[in-house]
């Protein structure tokens, strides 16, 4: 999976510079928020602007990436849905899960 | 009575080939000259419900085995569309996994009960020497 990595404080956004997040792909993304917890960094941003297409284990990733954060005294917020991801979030009623934001500006803001 | 539609394609047993699949699925969608639902709508669940099912026959049924293959038919009409995914697993109790509500930070579980909610019947099977996952949508 293509990831865009940039560091603004204690916070990271990564980008996902993929169209489709799935159980191919999705993987990678849970191992990268993994070796950032274990570095210490536990608040995330997750740009999802390029993702046109997510199945459950993209949002399994991101749930976990959630949880590993959470327990870690951080946190996690999306930003840039697309409407068909946006759908998904409510589909599965994820949306009451994660802070969602519309633009990473805001999101950064946010902590 | 319009004619059906169909598709037979057999990949090999690996998450490369989800997009590929799903993106077939998309592509019926818009090709069903008389639906008149959301089109872009049903062209993402179809690519969903194809993703899902795949997916589930890859990582679970065939347990990852890059020896063995999973057979997709696709077939549609305006009036209804129907995918079978055959794997060559163990199968499942697929009416335990529809009741099992996942846990709102669970981390899977979500992906059987995506399909049962966008798809009108869905049965899980044995044809032959494989099990088959078949999902039906009405459109009418």
């Amino acid at each position: 999976m293509q990831l865009k990595m940039t560091e603004e404080g204690d916070i990271v956004s990564l980008t996902v510079e993929e169209e489709r997040m799935d159980a191919h792909n999705s993987g990678d993304l849970k191992e990268q928020m993994l070796q950032l917890f274990d570095e210490g960094k536990c608040n995330l941003v997750i740009d999802l602007n390029a993702v046109r297409f997510i199945d459950s284990s993209g949002l399994g990733a991101l749930v976990s990436g959630f949880k590993n954060a959470s327990a870690r005294e951080g946190n996690l917020k999306l930003c840039c849905l697309q409407p068909q991801v946006r759908s998904m979030f409510e589909l599965t009623r994820l949306h009451r899960v994660f802070e969602i934001f519309a633009n990473s500006e805001e999101a950064l803001d946010s902590f | 009575m319009s004619r059906r539609v169909k598709v037979d394609i057999t990949v090999p047993n690996q998450t490369k080939y989800l997009g590929v699949i799903g993106r077939i699925g998309e592509s019926m969608a818009y090709s069903l000259k008389g639906y008149q639902g959301n089109r872009r709508e049903l062209a993402y669940h179809l690519n969903l419900v194809l993703t899902e099912a795949l997916a589930n026959a890859i990582c679970h049924a065939n347990n990852c085995d890059p020896d063995k293959d999973v057979r997709v038919l696709i077939s549609a009409s305006d009036q209804d569309l129907t995918i079978k995914v055959f794997d060559q697993g163990q199968g499942f109790d697929i009416d335990a996994l529809a009741q099992h509500k996942a846990h709102k930070s669970a981390e899977g579980g979500r992906g059987v009960q995506i399909i049962f909610k966008l798809m009108d019947r869905v049965r899980y099977l044995h044809e032959g020497d494989r099990n088959v996952l078949e999902m039906t949508k009405y459109f009418q």
